[in-house]
């Protein structure tokens, strides 16, 4: 029996509010599935199942807050036959509720005393609805398990999740919490470096006049690949710190930081960012972006990413020096392509470059090792046609 | 199509990258890019809006001469096929 919890999908998720389930008992989901929608302070966001199975129970329905951790529901594991193992009791495994439903041990005393299928009545239990104020349809009375999800939804829709308007300020609180915490548990140091960015500029002018409109490559593309490709010689840049040490990450997935037109900023995850050619990455980045501003993320885009990138593109300025995202252990930021004077052998010339910077935890890593990664960056962006791979 | 209509297709396709656009807000004659926060995903997906609406292709070195509103509307209309008759 696999239980299905609600991912964490961000340091600064405590709760989420699941809005949909697109999957019913009996279903197989494979891995990678998006099972259910699930609304974050940040985004609704498709949450995927994290492991092959067949849906034995939905525990939790629709729309209900709960915290990170809860059990959602079970999955039976290939070749499990139903009924061959119990869930496990969910309140062991799952962080307290914020809000406990009233009293249910006293409910289920009452509810003993009528006909209620059991069903019926862990779903009445888990939505804090009293059994004694519903009337059943079923035979003789009996209450049904459809008889307490027309409550739940009534109640539901009494009480709408969070309103558009109120999104805004509690990403900001979410931000708030995230980058606060942050900055009072992660002891950052900060290198920068210029980087040259003239053979880059030419070598993706070369090829964007080799290619149509819709398939053009953006300089960030080139950054996020090189960034990856720069890291397989570092990995204490390059993935999480938890309560049991650090834990380098196999592959570079990409957290880019992308600002909302209404305000506040989502960062996601590309995944494994070092593996992909050029104008797949451009692709998916695209798609990302849209996404993100349409607020339809996938949950291991949101949970996945093992450093972030903040890009402030050709509108920002010349530098920017990111705060950590925990549970990440590093940050790196660009700041506006721009013509610079550039002195080298006993000369100036006037060079387009940027300013990379790293933001990094000195728990995992020293100032040394983070500067030896940017002069890594810089020479990967000496040689843009080998990013290409 | 004429210099208006272009005027309304651009406007058009920016709106459908930043929604919160008021054209009275607009001005015709200052970069257009500072003017709506089109960051250069934005710039690109607009440019490909347009595009793909009015068949023209825009080079990455003219976007120099795409500053402004003003200058983008007059770049398009340069770029259509001559019209008969006029």
């Amino acid at each position: 029996m696999i239980e299905f919890k609600l991912p964490s999908l961000g340091a600064d998720m405590e709760t989420g509010t699941l809005l949909q389930w697109l999957v019913k008992p009996g279903d197989v989901v494979k891995k990678g599935q998006v099972v259910a929608v699930v609304d974050t302070s940040k985004a609704a966001v498709d949450v995927e199942a994290w492991q092959e199975g067949t849906v034995a129970e939905l525990l939790v329905m629709p729309v209900k807050k709960i915290p990170v951790g809860t059990v959602l529901a079970t999955l039976l594991e290939p070749g499990e036959a139903p009924g061959s193992a119990r869930p496990a009791p969910g309140p062991a495994a799952a962080p307290a509720p914020l809000a406990e439903p009233a009293a249910p041990s006293e409910a289920a005393a009452r509810a003993s005393r009528r006909m209620v299928s059991p069903a019926a009545r862990k779903h009445a239990q888990e939505h804090g609805i009293d059994i004694d104020s519903l009337t059943g349809t079923g035979p003789h009375g009996a209450l049904t398990l459809e008889d307490v999800e027309r409550a739940a939804r009534q109640e539901a829709v009494a009480k709408p999740p969070v309103a558009l308007g109120d999104k805004t300020a509690e990403m900001r609180r979410a931000i708030a919490a995230a980058m606060a915490r942050s900055k009072r548990e992660i002891p950052h140091y900060y290198v920068a470096e210029t980087i040259p960015m003239g053979k880059v500029l030419a070598w993706l002018a070369q090829e964007n006049m080799k290619r149509s409109m819709t398939d053009r490559l953006l300089p960030a593309v080139l950054l996020l690949k090189a960034v990856a490709v720069a890291l397989v010689r570092f990995p204490e840049l390059n993935g999480l710190l938890g309560d049991d040490g650090f834990h380098a990450a196999p592959k570079a997935h990409i957290g880019v930081a992308i600002s909302l037109r209404q305000g506040g900023l989502i960062a996601p995850a590309l995944l494994d960012v070092g593996a992909k050619p050029l104008s797949q990455l451009m692709r998916e980045l695209t798609d990302l972006v849209k996404r993100c501003r349409a607020g339809s993320l996938r949950s291991s885009e949101m949970s996945e990413p093992t450093i972030t990138v903040t890009n402030l593109g050709d509108q920002g300025t010349a530098e920017v020096f990111g705060v950590i995202y925990p549970p990440q252990v590093a940050l790196v930021g660009f700041g506006r392509i721009m013509e610079r004077p550039w002195a080298e052998s006993g000369g100036l010339k006037v060079v387009p470059a940027t300013t990379a910077s790293l933001s990094a935890d000195h728990r995992v890593s020293d100032g040394h090792r983070g500067a030896l990664f940017l002069i890594e960056l810089r020479e990967v962006l000496q040689r843009p046609e080998e990013l290409d791979r | 199509m004429n210099e208006a209509d272009i005027r309304t297709l651009v406007l058009a396709t920016l709106k459908s990258i930043a929604p919160e656009v008021e054209e009275e807000e607009l001005r015709p004659d200052r970069p257009l890019r500072d003017e709506v926060d089109l960051d250069s995903m934005d710039w690109l997906n607009f440019l490909v809006g347009l595009h793909e609406k009015l068949k023209v292709e825009i080079p990455e070195s003219d976007y120099g001469r795409l500053i402004t509103l003003k200058d983008l509307v007059g770049y398009l209309v340069a770029k259509q096929p001559a019209s008969p008759g006029r």
